[in-house]
């Protein structure tokens, strides 16, 4: 019987074989599969036991925290967010049954202060629970309250400002704003709100044609390129035809040979087409790739809420050798589709000598004892272009405030540098009849040295880029810089 | 033979240690909740381990060293678990620890000569399937979740599968003791197929019988899964037929088939296993959270006292069963994947053990009762664990020493016990034989 004995045994080492499989595909190979599932509630449950860390504004304003709710086993934090709407984005919410977004959902793990598997078994041996970091922004309130006011006094529309030196984020508005505290109570009618659509960031998602402020990424190729310098002279008629169709000044104004910094001032358009015929539809393609169209912006919120900008065909970005119309992308028309996020990179590589930063919300992450645990070090996304090209630019665009379309973002006693926009966008039925108009403004100040690049954008309206946006960009540049 | 019994004392040091640093930990995670009891609880559970420690060295000085530091590692670990849960659970517990290892020396005194249970064999049948049937009894039987498991006499409630399981297998080994070799003789090749004869073959329809009942009227689908399983093992090892296990496996199969496609309780079972996403917040719900609670543990797992049982500021609960069925993914949660792989450990040394002594042993029946009585633990273990992990259907069967519940507890000390019994009888005889005839004798 003896041999059977063994044999038995051997099955049984067997089954329990199985078991440590089982236990082990369970609790490490699909646990991270499983913690995603919809009828798991336990990573959320778990979550709300963790005291999670503030979000601050760049000044040390509570944009959120959590607040504890019952006691003993039952204790758990709640998400309040003082500031109501003027952080709702880029924030977003985070809350145990409707999710998170925005910056409360991509900087989750240091707000929980998830640590890895074995920095946390060291914490348990140490009976350290686990506790939340505070993440502190660069946003700050002044420049953000100024957008939001200035938005909400022009129509829908986003405001993004970044400081050009090291792509921190100082402003990022969306209008209409939604207060986070309502997404517990109201999610269902925020998101049903089809009008307003307030839970869309459109700083970031907002994806509308650039117009004129496109003009500036055509200037930048073409110096770079080498196909013109500041000298070089481009006929520019009232009106040429571009494949078959009349493509227009918007002055309707005829401006003879002249060079970028007159074109760029009078936002001539037929100047620009032909550039950007001259330039080819590869190189400017090449140029907007180094600006970071074509691309996910490198910024700190979650992927799937920042989307990209380019020339769309449907929902497909078109490239290099696909058949565009490279004369009206270089007037920023065409397929174009941007945010706001993208032109602010925009106006900040060129501020920026021609380096574009990464652009980053978060400034540093303070762990529940106060210790700076860690610290946003400014990185280089690109260089899109040489410096001499970049401070060509910025004379040429100082030119737009000075004595252009711009002068509406003219600040005293500052040099603003700056262009404007204005696409139409009769398509867009969300719009009236009337209020067609897509107005931008992107530009930085002080021209010499700047501290703030600002893109601005209004939806639907019936005023012009200089009318509307500049504006705008006046009055969050000068909260900007009076905070300096 | 007195250092088999040092060994012993020397493996309990380990399960102190254990025990006062699980202790320690919950007490140290919980002492709002909890007072600093607990580290008296661990003193009085190694005064206990220790007592029992010097009554086998009296009574079975030559038994296996390490099957009583194994159940007591195992013990020390429920005790903390469900200490975790709930320290009220956790005294009651710590009674029964203390009932149970009273009956365990109640049979070492009384059945020191355990051969006399091969002559009640009948009667120990018909006990055992008298408790299987007791829970069905008008006035004392208990239903629990759907199942029939419990049995209620006045204050005293208790699980009688748990004792059942003893009885079946102290009279499948007698039983096969006196009649493999007619099995084997006997059998017949028909079709190619070796079938033992009919004849001798009435007693082991009855236990097939008692699982389909038992699958049917108790609807107890985790006792029976494991009453048919130990039934085959110990035909194998008796006749060393595999073909009657096949035939074994045959007949089981056919019958759950049967009540699976008719008897709803049972289907309900085995679809929830095949797909519990069809249903996540009712039937499947237990078998779900089981699984998210091990997939919350990773390689380490959260810690003592960390895992959440209920959802936070209510009493529904987030693990169902946490402190029975369940117990082992909480152990998966809280220790992780390596807590997790020991304790399956544990009860694979527990099982190596236990068939060391059926290897030892000299005559048939305490070869097959050691077989018997290891197989059917372990089963045990692998039933629930392999439920929890959705290896198998989740059916509701203790985790042997671990799993609060008195009946377990007791039923599986006299386990235990009979298991030292045939080792101390097994080795003591090695040992005379060694002495007499020079033969070199295993010291383990």
């Amino acid at each position: 019987m003896n041999r059977q004995i063994v044999k038995l045994f051997g099955l049984i080492v067997v089954l329990f074989a199985v078991l440590v499989g089982f236990t082990s595909y369970w609790s490490v190979f699909d646990a991270e599969a499983l913690k995603e599932k919809t009828a798991n509630k336990r990573p959320l449950l778990e979550q709300q036991q963790i005291e999670r860390g503030k979000i601050l504004a760049a000044d040390g304003t509570t944009i959120a925290r959590s607040v504890a709710k019952g006691e003993g086993e039952g204790l758990r934090y709640v998400r309040r967010y003082p500031e109501g709407a003027l952080y709702g984005h880029p924030i977003g919410y985070s809350f145990v049954q409707e999710g998170d977004s925005e910056f409360e959902r991509s900087h989750d793990d240091e707000l929980i202060g998830e640590e890895s598997e074995f920095v946390s078994l060291l914490d348990e041996l140490r009976g350290q629970t686990q506790e939340g970091n505070d993440v502190v922004t660069n946003l700050d309130p002044e420049g953000q309250r100024a957008a939001l006011s200035g938005l909400e006094a022009a129509g829908f529309g986003a405001v993004v400002a970044i400081e050009p030196s090291t792509g921190r984020v100082r402003v990022m508005a969306s209008n209409p704003p939604y207060d986070p505290n309502r997404v517990p109570s109201e999610l269902n009618e925020l998101n049903r709100n089809l009008t307003e659509r307030p839970l869309y960031d459109r700083a970031t998602q907002g994806q509308y044609p650039p117009g004129s402020t496109f003009k500036v990424v055509t200037a930048a190729a073409g110096l770079g390129s080498g196909t013109i310098d500041l000298e070089s002279t481009i006929e520019a008629p009232a009106t040429i035809d571009v494949q078959g169709q009349p493509l227009a000044n918007s002055d309707g104004a005829s401006y003879g040979a002249i060079p970028l910094e007159a074109a760029l001032t009078g936002s001539v358009n037929t100047w620009f087409a032909q550039l950007g015929e001259q330039v080819g539809s590869d190189t400017l393609f090449e140029y907007m790739d180094r600006f970071g169209f074509g691309s996910t912006p490198a910024i700190d919120l979650p992927d799937d809420q920042v989307y990209r900008s380019g020339v769309f065909e449907g929902r497909d970005l078109l490239g290099r050798g696909d058949p565009v119309d490279v004369a009206r992308i270089a007037i920023g028309q065409e397929r174009l589709a941007v945010t706001a996020l993208q032109m602010a990179q925009v106006a900040a590589a060129v501020a920026n000598g021609g380096t574009l930063m990464k652009p980053q919300i978060w400034n540093r992450v303070v762990d529940p004892d106060g210790r700076v645990t860690e610290r946003l070090d400014p990185a280089v996304y690109s260089e899109p272009m040489e410096e001499e090209t970049a401070a060509a630019l910025t004379d040429a665009m100082e030119g737009v405030v000075s004595e252009g379309t711009g002068t509406n973002a003219a600040i005293s006693g500052v040099s603003v540098a700056g262009k404007t926009g204005t696409a139409e966008t009769p398509f867009n039925e969300s719009c009236g009849e009337t209020d067609a108009n897509q107005a931008w403004f992107i530009g930085f100040a002080p021209a010499d040295d700047p501290q703030v690049a600002i893109a601005v954008t209004v939806e639907c309206t019936p005023s012009f880029g200089g009318e509307i946006a500049a504006p705008i960009f006046r009055e969050v540049a000068e909260a900007l810089l009076n905070d300096e | 033979m007195r250092s088999a019994r040092n060994r012993e004392l020397i493996a309990l040091v380990p399960v102190a240690l254990l025990l006062s640093a699980g202790f320690a930990a919950v007490f140290a995670q919980e002492e709002t909740r909890l007072g600093d009891l607990s580290l008296v609880y661990g003193a009085y559970f190694l005064a206990v381990c220790f007592a029992a420690h010097v009554y086998l060295r009296l009574r079975l000085p030559n038994a296996d060293p390490y099957l009583f530091p194994l159940v007591a590692l195992l013990t020390a670990f429920g005790l903390v678990m469900v200490y975790r849960i709930d320290p009220d659970l956790a005294r009651d517990q710590a009674n029964w620890f203390v009932l149970g290892l009273v009956l365990f020396a109640l049979t070492i005194h009384f059945l020191r000569d355990y051969d006399v249970l091969e002559r009640y064999r009948y009667t120990i049948a018909g006990a055992g399937l008298l408790l299987l049937l007791a829970p069905r009894l008008p006035g004392i039987g208990q239903q629990v979740n759907g199942a029939y498991l419990g049995v209620k006499v006045g204050p005293l409630a208790f699980q009688p599968a748990e004792f059942s399981k003893i009885c079946i297998v102290i009279f499948l080994a007698s039983y096969l003791r006196e009649h493999r070799e007619v099995l084997i003789v006997g059998a017949r090749r028909v079709l190619g197929v070796t079938l033992p004869p009919l004849k001798h073959l009435g007693p082991l329809l009855v236990v097939w019988g008692a699982s389909m009942f038992m699958l049917v009227f108790i609807r107890d689908l985790g006792s029976s899964l494991m009453f048919f399983a130990a039934f085959l093992a110990l035909l194998y090892v008796a006749t060393a037929r595999f073909s009657f296990v096949v035939i074994g496996m045959g007949m089981f199969s056919l019958g759950a088939w049967f009540f699976a496609s008719t008897v709803p309780h049972v289907h309900d079972r085995i679809q929830t296993w095949l797909d519990p996403y069809q249903d996540p917040t009712d039937s499947g719900y237990q078998i779900l959270q089981s699984i998210f609670a091990q997939a919350d543990g990773g390689l380490f797992g959260k810690g003592f006292g960390q895992a959440l049982i209920t959802i936070p500021g209510t009493d529904a609960p987030l693990l169902p069963a946490a402190q029975t069925d369940t117990i082992y993914s909480l152990i998966v949660n809280e220790v992780g994947l390596f807590g997790a792989c020991a304790v399956v450990l544990t009860y694979l040394l527990f099982a190596a053990r236990g068939f060391k002594i059926a290897l030892l042993a000299d005559d048939g029946f305490s070869k097959l009762l050691a077989t018997g009585l290891t197989a059917v633990f372990a089963i045990q273990a692998f039933v629930i664990i392999g439920g929890v992990t959705r290896v198998i259907p989740l059916t509701g069967v203790t985790l042997p020493f671990v799993s609060y519940g008195g009946s377990s507890i007791v039923a599986n000390f006299v386990l235990l016990a009979l298991l030292l019994l045939i080792s101390d009888r097994a080795r003591r005889e090695a040992a005379a034989a060694a002495r007499t005839g020079g033969l070199a004798v295993e010291s383990a």
